[in-house]
């Protein structure tokens, strides 16, 4: 008894350590300038975030929705489409012997330790040599590339994808390529959303790659253009509050997708830290 | 003939874009380290010549990059195993059969997770900030964005996003016990702290080597937490993690010295992680 009580203060402590100061955002988000300073931060006031929300999205011509916009456009668009890039990879050196297999998948293993910054300075300098700093693509090209997800798509491949079942495939006439996408990726979808949710994230909190490359603030993606104006608001105290309600609707959409993918995200999770 | 091609169809999408977003910037990066800019006397045109170490020396030489080294250093030393520690308790906790409500406390824990670093920051350099803060027992009696706790103050932020992670992670490999190993257990008379620390924490150490890892290589690329605490405290300077050493000094510009930082960074990370895993592998051959 005595030991359930301890581990239940402790999940309760823990609890609100998390969870305070998202409250303390949302509460936050709902004040007018004058009562964000002036009242109690933990509870409301004058329920002002219909008004925020108005100033936030038609603060110079809208930008923060072109902002929201390219956050998911380089997040969304950058881990779709490098997670089947990584999944395709991965599951070649799983399912296929062929010479140079290993030292392939060690080239890809050691990109797992190359942190994303230090190559962010590089890649701002090739970018510059062709003219094409500054661009969607500058930030959008380099961030399909996920060498931990090749990694872990392998794992997935070996664990959750039979011989057999490819053997059968063969004898029925389909295609490698075919059968990868018709078979095997119905097998390793649990994966697949894992592989795709740690690219979002990775994508979404990379700040040096745009901060170095961008510097048309309508490219900006949401982090980078809160961040502009934080940096502001010493000279301009109106963008706190557009600082903080838009903070709270930056975080919203990751949100929505943890809570929508979280059975996938656990049990992928699960397979890949195992082994 | 056949079995070539879509071994090319598989691997060469990904192959190129890694080859040309990793592989190509990491080998430009030396070059241009290993390159100075010179001048034809003092207002003459600029042009780049072979400067063989020359950066490296510099590197080498540069006091305060060396101390922002020593500084996340000490963070990580100190962070990392707070972060994870915490972790692999509420981990173990929420396998321990002791708490009710375990899918709540899941999804608590992982919600700041959601939250970009740079936002993160944002909003705890709000509440760390004396007039605004609901936490003024706290505030008041200590400054938390002086020289002195700041560093501090943005471990909590790290800690505060990534425990939640880390703890999803063991939490999954907890899952992945077979319970057999747990009836053994029983049957030889172990109770819940005994498991935990004989059989849990050694059949989820992967988990933990993994965090661990990963948390090495972030702590050394701290970036957004300190570059967005420069506008809280004057107490961040631009050279305060070897990251932000990189890109003031690419912003002045000399790209051929943030380069050389770039590498030596990037070798130290590795190395670093590299070792550790080693050391860990040595460790669970015995």
């Amino acid at each position: 008894m005595k030991s359930k009580t301890a581990a239940m203060a402790i999940m309760g402590l823990s609890t609100l350590y998390f969870l305070v100061p998202i409250w303390w955002l949302f509460v936050g988000a709902t004040k007018s300038r004058g009562d964000f300073s002036s009242t109690a931060p933990l509870w409301f006031a004058d329920f002002n975030l219909g008004q925020n929300l108005h100033e936030l999205v038609s603060y110079r011509d809208g930008v923060f929705l072109r902002w929201m916009l390219n956050s998911i456009l380089y997040t969304g668009g950058a881990a779709l489409l490098g997670t089947v890039l990584a999944a395709m990879c991965g599951y070649a050196l799983a399912k296929y012997r062929f010479r140079g297999r290993e030292l392939i998948f060690n080239i890809v293993l050691g990109g797992v330790l190359v942190p994303a910054t230090a190559l962010a300075l590089p890649l701002f300098l090739i970018f510059s040599q062709l003219n094409a700093t500054n661009t969607f693509w500058s930030v959008f090209l380099p961030s399909l590339v996920n060498p931990f997800g090749v990694y872990l798509a392998r794992i997935y491949a070996t664990a959750s994808v039979p011989e057999e079942l490819l053997e059968a495939a063969r004898l029925d006439g389909s295609g490698e390529v075919r059968t990868f996408f018709k078979i095997s990726t119905k097998l390793m979808f649990p994966a697949l959303v894992t592989i795709f949710l740690f690219h979002f994230v990775a994508v979404w909190n990379n700040f040096l790659l745009p901060l170095i490359m961008l510097g048309n603030e309508r490219l900006f993606p949401v982090t980078l253009g809160l961040y502009s104006w934080n940096t502001q608001v010493n000279q301009l105290p109106e963008l706190r509050m557009l600082v903080l309600t838009g903070a709270l609707v930056s975080i919203l959409p990751l949100v929505a997708a943890f809570l929508l993918l979280q059975r996938f995200w656990r049990s992928g999770l699960g397979s890949g830290a195992v082994k | 003939m056949t079995k070539k091609k879509h071994l090319l169809v598989f691997i060469l999408p990904f192959g190129l874009l890694f080859a040309a977003f990793y592989v190509a910037p990491i080998g430009y990066a030396i070059k241009q380290s290993l390159y100075k800019v010179t001048r034809t006397g003092t207002f003459g045109p600029a042009h780049e010549v072979f400067g063989g170490l020359e950066q490296y020396q510099r590197v080498f030489e540069n006091g305060p990059f060396w101390e922002s080294v020593g500084r996340v250093l000490l963070f990580g030393l100190v962070q990392v195993p707070v972060m994870l520690g915490l972790a692999l308790l509420l981990a173990l906790l929420l396998d321990s059969g002791l708490v009710k409500g375990r899918r709540f406390f899941r999804l608590a824990f992982f919600v700041p997770y959601a939250v970009p670093g740079v936002v993160a920051a944002i909003m705890w350099g709000f509440l760390y900030s004396p007039n605004l803060s609901p936490f003024t027992a706290v505030t008041k009696n200590w400054d938390l964005l002086s020289a002195d706790l700041v560093l501090w103050a943005m471990a909590n932020v790290v800690t505060w996003v990534y425990v939640g992670y880390n703890m999803l992670i063991i939490y999954s490999a907890l899952l992945a016990i077979p319970q057999e190993v747990y009836e053994a257990a029983k049957i030889d008379g172990a109770g819940p702290l005994r498991t935990a620390w004989s059989i849990k924490i050694p059949l989820v150490m992967p988990a933990i080597v993994l965090t661990t890892v990963f948390s090495i290589i972030g702590t050394l690329q701290l970036l957004a937490e300190p570059q967005v605490f420069r506008t809280f405290s004057s107490a961040v300077s631009s050279t305060y993690t070897p990251n932000l050493t990189v890109y003031s000094t690419s912003s002045i510009p000399n790209f051929n010295l943030a380069a050389a930082f770039s590498v030596v960074l990037a070798l130290a990370t590795f190395a670093l992680s590299f070792t550790f895993l080693k050391f860990t592998q040595r460790g669970a051959d015995k």
